[in-house]
């Protein structure tokens, strides 16, 4: 066994089970006497109920029950929370309406659960949702951003007007109104985020259990945060106390942020468990998934740059429409702000920033965090708008970034919307990625390109994210209503090997390999004789879960925390067995030594004193060697870097092949390189995914037009190059590991990257600006519609 | 999912009296567009009959024509030495079919017989004037396709073989959604002892059909250069969320110049 510590590429201890289909998830659970739940949902993006007739659903064959928002309001079941409040620019709450379990009066998106059937049989449930006969009276609708501020829109909620949920800011308005006044060149640009349908391999599942000797319910659900779902539901919906609610979240197939939230599914199965006394099971198909997961990103924007001669940003000014959908998901108000606006810092001294964001209500599924959360929204219109600026200063765009870079002796670097960086290091990461992308060499690269009839075009992306959430205090203050600390249990066994329950959950991340990594570093302990538990309220403390590229900046900074403390009751132990002063105990390589003496004793030898306290210490130390630690953030981490993509545009199809794809990123301290660029080229697909191929499109009205996988291009193997990933580090400074996090990074930086080469490949037919995805008919009209210049001279 | 019996007869006579009792019977060939619907409840069969033991599979090569029985598989098709010798476009189409897992499912009877608007299999029965022999006749390719999902067949006359002519020159150009990867637009160009067609699948309102003024020009000179200038009205063709139909008209030009020039 070689080296498997902090920084060995150690496989994946868990891939054996996933690639085996061996997994164990949601639906493979099947409990005695469960039933299976279908949803009715409605059909259509905006209408009064004016009636459900039940009687055919429940005559069906099978049916145990139907249930609709009457009998949950019956039941005094309360609506889906929102964990997160904003406040207007006035200093008012944001626009908070209720959001039913099941709807209550009226439907308002293509999706909302109208009515559950429950029945012996999956198939029985579906024939019975069917029969159900829903009386609509279909009411105007919207879907677009543009069209829900629109004087006179229809309102998705009667008690919102103009549909807006907020109308917040962030930022010195006059301090960038007066930079704006002094200003030798303003730059403008509008764009869009496209919206997105997250579509992880696993569809979300849930089964509720009831014990009705002990009333205990559990919920095995598809989630990445079985405790926050215990905390929200048990709380605010089902009000049921946490020592009769286990949540437990298993094996799960992918999230990128669409399985954080607490989903209406969820509640309904545990509540109807509870009614029926027997287990109910609900399974999304896919076709479910799309119109009822929460979808990601959907911003319009107006960016403007203020420069002075020499291209230096004076000041930035942004105004941001945010469509929120027809309910507010759990976390859906802080993304285009706290986790958006914040960001447009990004890797440079810009001194004034200010930013404007109205969250809007359309008729269309909840809008929620996805993968980057709000960070890819601003770096996409921060890294288009710098390569516009370029263009229209005429100073080189690698210059330019380069003449705003924050300066490596700037750290800690305030910036003017709330951040503080830490550390960080942009030429290295830029100056690294130039030079494994050839950057030198793309003129030669697109003349060969052009002699084919191809067109060729090379972007820069140089990006900055804020991740490992977050500061509690700071989040609260921010309208957080939950801390975002991480606990982490370190038991260490009789024998010496060591169960660590954490309160992080692994979706695909490789936690039970990274976690494990640091434990053999820190405790010396084999890598088979760790085991990483997680995902089971019953068995973990407690958890803030993952999203937000936390896991290892929060919940492994909560491990080493319990395992400093497993050391310091080791050493004094130690001190007691080998007859020394606890102050000359050392801790090394699993070994307790007395310095300057051959004297150890093995941690092994250690903990089986631990729990057999012979000869113990026992006056002054508990028996057993298991410790807990929370552990709080002191900051944000930033991670960053630049990615650059090369593509290469067919002129006569408008087909744009990425060629090649280089990321060098600043992940702050890697535990395991194998892990961090799988995580890289993982974001990176979904980064080319949003930029070229997926978008979630509804027609003016809100019906789902792209609902399937027939309609909704998500990104295949073919349609990626080959992902050449890099670190170039800076240590965080205030976790004590010194990382950053990699999970979202891949998905942040590569859409602006993309789509300026693909804006540089289009050089010559006067395009500006080109909305993302870049599909091949829109750049064949792009490409009809300019008269190149070079034909033209 | 809706319940359904489920029969796999051992030969074509008893499949086609299943399908032929009962007017809610469907055929499953197969099963890579039956079974998807199926599992959508979009389709409500009494029974399905599934094909797989008819003895249907199977390629023979005659002289100067391939012979493929309807249940030959895609991949089957792909891979056959025979049909890449005769009629290599015919072997590259069916390559382009789906996906590893569908070409391996997926038959050239269940292809022709939904005639889905945006499959393959179509594009090169109309362009080679292929014979598709049934139950019951056999039916000349011009005289199968009629509209969307719409054949000749009657609801009890099963494909039991397609005849494909040697092409001298042909080739098949595939412009992929690139979502579902069917094709938004597919042009096969052959040239054979007939003479010269051009069929596009994918793009146009009635399915495949014949582009008769790229005929023209191809016939008297077999060169992307003689059909540079044959603009394709966009009235008739699909337009979607994926390609507006005036792109599908450009389409079908580049796809068409591309097949000229690659066809051997």
């Amino acid at each position: 066994m070689g080296f498997e510590g902090i920084g060995a590429a150690v496989r994946r201890k868990e891939d054996l089970r996933f690639l085996s289909g061996r997994g164990h998830y949601t639906d493979d659970i099947n409990r005695p006497g469960q039933l299976y739940a279908s949803i009715r949902r409605a059909d259509r993006p905006h209408a009064r109920i004016k009636g459900i007739d039940t009687a055919a659903a429940k005559a069906s064959p099978g049916v145990a029950a139907v249930f609709t928002g009457a009998d949950m309001a019956a039941d005094n079941i309360g609506g889906l929370p929102c964990g997160w409040q904003i406040h207007n620019k006035d200093g008012s709450p944001m626009a908070e309406p209720p959001h039913p379990v099941l709807a209550v009066d009226k439907v308002r998106h293509v999706g909302d659960p109208v009515a559950v059937v429950i029945a012996a049989t999956r198939q029985q449930a579906k024939d019975a949702a069917e029969a159900l006969v829903i009386d609509y009276e279909d009411l105007p609708s919207i879907a677009g951003l543009r069209d829900a501020i629109a004087p006179g829109a229809p309102l998705v909620h009667d008690e919102v007007a103009g549909n807006l949920c907020y109308d917040w800011h962030i930022g010195d308005k006059a301090l960038v109104d007066a930079a704006f006044a002094r200003a030798t060149k303003v730059v403008k640009l509008d764009l869009e985020n496209n919206r997105l349908i997250p579509n992880a391999m696993e569809p979300r599942a849930a089964l509720g259990d009831f014990d009705s000797m002990s009333g205990d319910y559990t919920l095995f659900t598809t989630s990445q945060n079985p405790h926050v779902i215990r905390l929200l539901m048990g709380a605010f919906v089902l009000h049921i106390p946490e020592n009769h609610l286990r949540v437990v979240a298993p094996d799960v197939g992918g999230g990128f942020g669409s399985k954080i939230y607490h989903y209406a599914e969820e509640a309904i199965v545990t509540w109807a468990a509870g009614k029926l006394k027997r287990p109910v099971k609900w399974t999304a198909d896919r076709s479910e998934s799309f119109m009822s997961d929460a979808h990601g990103r959907d911003h319009v924007s107006t960016a403007e740059m203020a420069l002075d001669a020499d291209g230096h940003f004076l000041a930035l000014r942004v105004s941001t429409l945010a469509n929120m959908g027809a309910y507010l998901s759990t976390f859906a108000p802080c993304v285009p702000t706290y986790l958006y606006a914040t960001l447009l810092a990004g890797v440079y001294k810009t001194p004034a920033i200010y930013v404007e964001v109205k969250a809007v209500f359309t008729n269309s599924v909840p809008v929620d965090a996805y993968r980057g959360a709000g960070r890819p929204e601003a770096t996409y219109l921060l890294e288009r708008l710098v390569d516009v600026i370029a263009r229209e200063t005429g100073i080189d765009r690698v210059e330019l970034r380069r003449r705003n870079f924050i300066a490596n002796d700037a750290f800690p670097y305030q910036t003017p919307v709330a951040l503080q960086y830490d550390s960080g290091d942009y030429t290295a990461t830029l100056n690294a990625a130039l030079k494994v992308a050839d950057y030198a060499g793309f003129a030669q690269r697109r003349a060969a390109a052009a002699a084919r009839g191809k067109l060729r075009g090379i972007g820069v992306s140089t990006y900055l994210e804020a991740c490992g959430i977050a500061p509690s205090a700071v989040v609260g203050s921010l309208g957080a209503r939950a801390g975002l600390y991480e606990c982490a249990n370190i038991r260490v066994h009789p024998t010496g090997s060591v169960t660590v329950f954490t309160g992080s959950h692994s979706h695909g991340q490789g936690h039970e390999t990274t976690f494990a990594q640091l434990v053999h570093s820190q405790l010396g302990v084999a890598m088979d004789q760790i085991e990483i538990v997680h995902g089971d309220t019953d068995k973990i403390p407690f958890g803030m879960g993952t999203y937000g590229s936390r896991s290892l900046a929060v919940g492994g900074s909560a491990m080493v925390k319990a395992m400093d403390k497993v050391i310091a009751k080791g050493r004094k132990i130690a001190a007691h067995l080998m007859e020394a002063a606890v102050d000359d105990v050392e801790f090394k390589d699993g070994k307790f030594t007395v310095a300057g003496t051959d004297k150890s004793r093995a941690l092994a030898e250690i903990s089986l004193a631990a729990y057999v306290p012979h000869n113990y210490p026992i006056e002054e130390l508990e028996p057993g060697l298991e410790e807990t630690a929370f552990y709080d953030p002191k900051n944000f981490t930033y991670p960053g870097g630049c990615h650059i993509a090369e593509v290469e545009i067919d002129p006569e199809t408008g087909v744009t092949t990425v060629i090649n794809f280089t990321a060098v990123d600043d992940v702050g301290r890697v535990i395991n390189p194998m892990i961090v660029e799988g995580q890289v080229q993982g974001g990176v697909a979904q980064g080319i995914g949003q930029a070229l191929l997926e978008a979630a499109i509804y027609d003016k009205s809100g019906q789902l037009l792209s609902g399937s996988m027939m309609d909704y291009t998500m990104p295949r193997a073919d349609n990626l190059p080959n992902i050449t990933v890099g670190t170039e580090s800076t240590l965080c400074t205030h976790n004590p590991l010194g990382v950053k996090g990699c999970g979202e990074v891949g998905a942040i930086g590569s859409p602006p990257a993309i789509m300026n080469a693909v804006v540089d490949a289009l050089a010559d037919y006067g395009v500006r600006h080109i909305e993302m995805p870049a599909t091949a008919p829109k750049l064949w009209s792009i490409i009809q519609a300019g008269r190149p210049r070079l034909a033209a001279e | 999912m809706y319940d359904f019996a489920y029969q796999k007869p051992s030969n074509v006579a008893d499949a086609v009296a299943a399908l032929g009792a009962d007017p809610e019977a469907k055929a499953v060939a197969g099963g890579m567009t039956l079974i998807p619907v199926l599992k959508q409840r979009l389709n409500r069969p009494s029974v399905v009959v599934d094909l797989a033991k008819t003895g249907l599979a199977g390629i023979t090569a005659g002289a100067g024509s391939i012979t493929i029985g309807a249940m030959t598989t895609h991949a089957a098709v792909a891979h056959s030495a025979d049909v890449q010798r005769v009629i290599p476009a015919l072997a590259a189409l069916a390559g382009l079919i789906g996906d590893e897992q569908v070409r391996h499912r997926g038959t050239i009877g269940g292809s022709l017989a939904n005639n889905d608007p945006a499959a393959d299999y179509p594009a090169a029965a109309l362009a080679l004037g292929a014979t598709i022999t049934t139950t019951k006749r056999a039916i000349k390719a011009d005289d199968f396709f009629q509209g969307m999902f719409t054949t000749a067949l009657e609801p009890d006359e099963l494909i039991t073989k397609v005849e494909f002519p040697a092409a001298t020159k042909a080739n098949y150009q595939k412009f992929r959604n690139p979502a579902s990867r069917y094709a938004i637009v597919g042009v096969f160009v052959a040239q054979t002892a007939a003479g010269v067609r051009v069929a596009v699948t994918g793009a146009g309102q009635g399915g495949v059909f014949r582009h008769t003024a790229m005929e023209a020009a191809l016939s008297k000179n077999f060169s992307a250069d003689a059909i540079a200038d044959v603009v394709t009205p966009a009235d008739d063709l699909n337009g979607d969320i994926h390609a507006s139909s005036e792109y599908r008209a450009h389409l079908i030009g580049v796809m068409a110049r591309r097949a000229v020039a690659a066809a051997a």
